[in-house]
């Protein structure tokens, strides 16, 4: 018996390891030779376990062992404070599904999807190495700190480590991340449901489904979640076929709307959402976008094991030189802000600390948790880009690019996406659109119906072609409801720190139940994002292309901030030699923000220079051109521009800021002089042993 | 037979598993949490706990993009 076990052991050690970067190794050599000619979805597949299979295996180990020495024989906050509440010691793959199911929102799959635009080569090593040697390791760090720190957030560890300046551009930049966070979603959801009755019917009804699964988990059943949440998904695909009911009655003109009506929608809905208590419409949404996103994942795993479908994009586009129609710009930087979520995310620092850390049994669990649950994440995002590349690409551009660059004409969008080489008619997309239940899918930008014509057909494909439409808006449909959910879960978020900054003026604005607070904060936020999302409506170019990218800088700075206080209390914990860990990446990270953001500011080209294309503009009215309501229009467009320019600028100002303190710090703790102390609970040994 | 009941046993430990992903089983836990740290207390009812339960849960940061 032992030397069985003593010679499965010798096997791993000796053979599975290496056989598993062969097989990585001969993916990437399988994708790299079949260059020209489409390739098979699973070498990216087999590519891409392997090296997370060696990332976690190898990396993550040597963080764990080396960089943060982790020790099992340490009491957790889990385990110190437990609560029965907040502070819970939680079996570690539990931890993992709530951990991976609060990272996983709708970015992996929007960003890969916009990426593809370049081809599926730089995406998807930018997806691959930035999550084994960025993500993964800022989510673990992260962890670990917090952790470390009777579960503090992000916001108040870069106080304690990095002064009040460091907390105060964390703060902040938090705040300014969920204003652009929420009106790039807003427009992505928007751009699905414009004149598709299916889907806005569809998405409509996911209101009132929370809410009766909201009453009944409260008063009929109190807290009998999985029975609700059946319930619930029982009536979300019931409205799926309902709407394609109502497509076709005479209530279709009841849900026929374009861009900037929706968008007004959405407004409205945000505020009603963010102050109705949370038990009626966030926490039934909530339990059912999570059961709707797991599920999909997984199925769309399977199916794409199963169906090993044909990539048909090719590796690299002529786009990479910054001409793309889907966002303009380079492929550097452009790939690297553009992939967020999926490769690495600042926002998931948010998560590990504060929430995950107070539930871990034990602190060997934070590697297994925070690097492992990301790996899990940039899967979906491997996944995305797929879905993504199955499409034939002239479909795929002709879906995502906007009227103003391919023309709004049919005839004159599949002249010009068929002149870039990527031939489609009109009676392609005319018989997709039928297919997929739809009048129209040119110009539908924003990534959401992109994916869901990949999702459908893939699903189609697997489990019968009749059912393309319904597939088609059950993709919408799921998309649409954790955005929402991101929508008034982030407008509440932010109404929070308002308040607690009006708090520190006045403090009965600080009372978070107080309504006229309640109401005032909400409408801020609110305003705030609804703002951006109305103007991304009216933009010729599209929206997308200005906002995405905004989006994306304002991530990579908080990931930022976040690899910045993690490189502050490796250092300062004496392990110098080591900071290469987290400095490496926020090195790489600085640089494509900062390069991202000046090509934003002051690029000569219209559609990525904000200022130039504003210049532009003022020299059309100048020169007389324009009359009447179109003046009003475009000056309203320079605004937006300079606007864009302007908060651009503050992110950059908010990432140099902290990097410089955190160097100065940095500096500072080993030269021996002074400097915020590290700070961290004090060694307690656990009680709780593991069977 | 016995395969029946290990059957039986492993469809119990994957039905435990849903619940606490869930949180179906939250208020049971609490029962636990209670009975062993604060035995003199009265506990809260199930349903008073579960709308203290949801009020701490979704008032703060937990869902990323």
């Amino acid at each position: 018996m032992t030397t069985t076990t003593a010679s499965n052991h010798a096997v791993t050690r000796y053979l599975l390891w290496p056989l598993v970067a062969l097989a990585g190794a001969a993916a990437l050599g399988g994708i790299a030779f079949n260059r020209g000619e489409t390739i098979n979805s699973l070498w990216l597949i087999v590519a891409a376990v392997c090296i997370y299979a060696l990332g976690y295996r190898f990396y993550s180990a040597f963080i764990a062992a080396k960089v943060l020495s982790l020790d099992a024989t340490r009491a957790t906050p889990a385990e110190r404070l437990a609560d029965g509440r907040d502070f819970i010691p939680t079996n570690r793959w539990i931890v993992f599904g709530h951990h991976f199911a609060a990272i996983a929102g709708p970015g992996p799959l929007v960003g890969p999807t916009l990426a593809a635009q370049f081809g599926y080569l730089p995406g998807t090593l930018w997806i691959l190495i930035g999550a084994v040697f960025g993500g993964c390791v800022q989510d673990f760090v992260s962890l670990f700190c917090s952790l470390r720190r009777n579960g503090r957030s992000l916001g108040q560890m870069a106080r304690d480590e990095l002064g009040v300046i460091g907390g105060a551009a964390a703060l902040i930049g938090v705040l300014a991340i969920m204003i652009i966070l929420i009106a790039v979603l807003g427009l992505v959801v928007v751009n699905a449901m414009r004149h598709s009755p299916w889907a806005t019917s569809t998405v409509a009804a996911t209101i009132p489904i929370a809410m009766l699964i909201g009453l009944y988990m409260r008063n009929l059943r109190p807290g009998r979640v999985i029975e609700g949440s059946l319930i619930g998904f029982a009536l979300l695909m019931l409205a799926v076929f309902g709407g394609g009911w109502v497509d076709t009655s005479s209530l279709r003109s009841l849900f026929d709307y374009d861009g900037p009506a929706l968008a007004l929608m959405i407004v409205v809905y945000g505020f009603i959402a963010a102050v109705l208590p949370v038990w009626l419409l966030l926490a039934p949404r909530d339990y059912l976008s999570t059961f709707m996103k797991l599920g999909t994942i997984i199925a769309l795993a399977i199916a794409i094991v199963i169906l090993r479908p044909q990539i048909q994009m090719p590796a690299l586009t002529q786009f990479i030189d910054g001409t793309g129609p889907v966002f303009g710009g380079k492929v550097f930087p452009f790939v690297f802000i553009t992939i967020a979520c999926g490769a690495i995310s600042g926002f998931h620092a948010l998560i590990a600390s504060g929430t995950t850390p107070k539930l871990l049994m034990n602190e060997k669990d934070a590697r297994f948790i925070g690097y492992g649950a990301m790996i899990m994440e940039s899967f979906v995002a491997i996944m995305a880009m797929i879905a993504a590349c199955v499409l034939e690409p002239g479909i795929y551009f002709a879906i995502n690019s906007p009227a103003g660059i391919v023309g709004a004409e049919a005839v004159k969008a599949v002249a010009t996406v068929s002149s870039w080489g990527f031939p489609v008619t009109v009676e392609q997309m005319q018989t997709l659109a039928t297919q997929m239940g739809e009048t129209s899918l040119f110009a539908r930008t924003g990534g959401a119906p992109s994916l869901a014509v990949g999702l459908a057909s893939i699903f189609g494909s697997a489990f019968g072609n009749s059912l393309l439409a319904v597939w088609y808006h059950f993709a919408i449909m799921f998309e649409a409801l954790f955005i929402l959910t991101t929508v008034d879960a982030g407008t509440r978020v932010a109404r929070f720190m308002l308040q607690d900054m009006f708090g520190n003026v006045f403090p009965a604005m600080g009372r978070t139940s107080w309504y006229p607070s309640v109401f005032i904060c909400s409408a801020l936020v609110v305003a705030g994002w609804g703002y951006f999302l109305y103007n991304g409506t009216i933009d010729p170019l599209g929206g997308i292309n200005s906002l995405w990218p905004l989006f994306g800088i304002a991530n990579q700075m908080l990931a930022a901030i976040a690899l910045c206080v993690a490189t502050a209390i490796i250092i300062k914990s004496g392990k110098l030699r080591y900071a290469w860990v987290t400095a490496a990446p926020l090195v790489w990270l600085v640089i494509v923000t900062t390069a991202a953001a000046w090509e934003k500011l002051f690029s000569p080209e219209l559609r990525i220079g904000f200022l130039v294309h504003a210049d532009d503009l003022a020299a059309q009215i100048a020169s007389g051109k324009l009359t009447g309501a179109a003046v009003a229009q475009t000056d309203r467009l320079i605004f937006n521009d300079r606007l864009d320019a302007a908060l651009t600028a503050f992110f950059l100002l908010v990432s140099w800021i902290v990097v410089i303190e955190t160097a100065r710090i940095c500096l500072a703790f080993v030269q021996g002089r002074r400097c915020p102390a590290v700070t961290e609970t004090p060694y307690q040994a656990t009680q709780l042993m593991e069977g | 037979m016995t395969v029946l009941a290990q059957l039986q046993q492993s469809c119990a430990s994957v039905w435990s598993v849903v619940r606490e992903l869930s949180g179906d089983d939250a208020y049971e836990r609490y029962l636990q949490h209670q009975a062993l740290a604060h035995p003199h207390e009265q506990p809260l009812e199930r349903a008073a706990f579960f709308k203290a339960e949801q009020h701490r849960k979704w008032e703060g940061v937990r869902r990323c993009c």
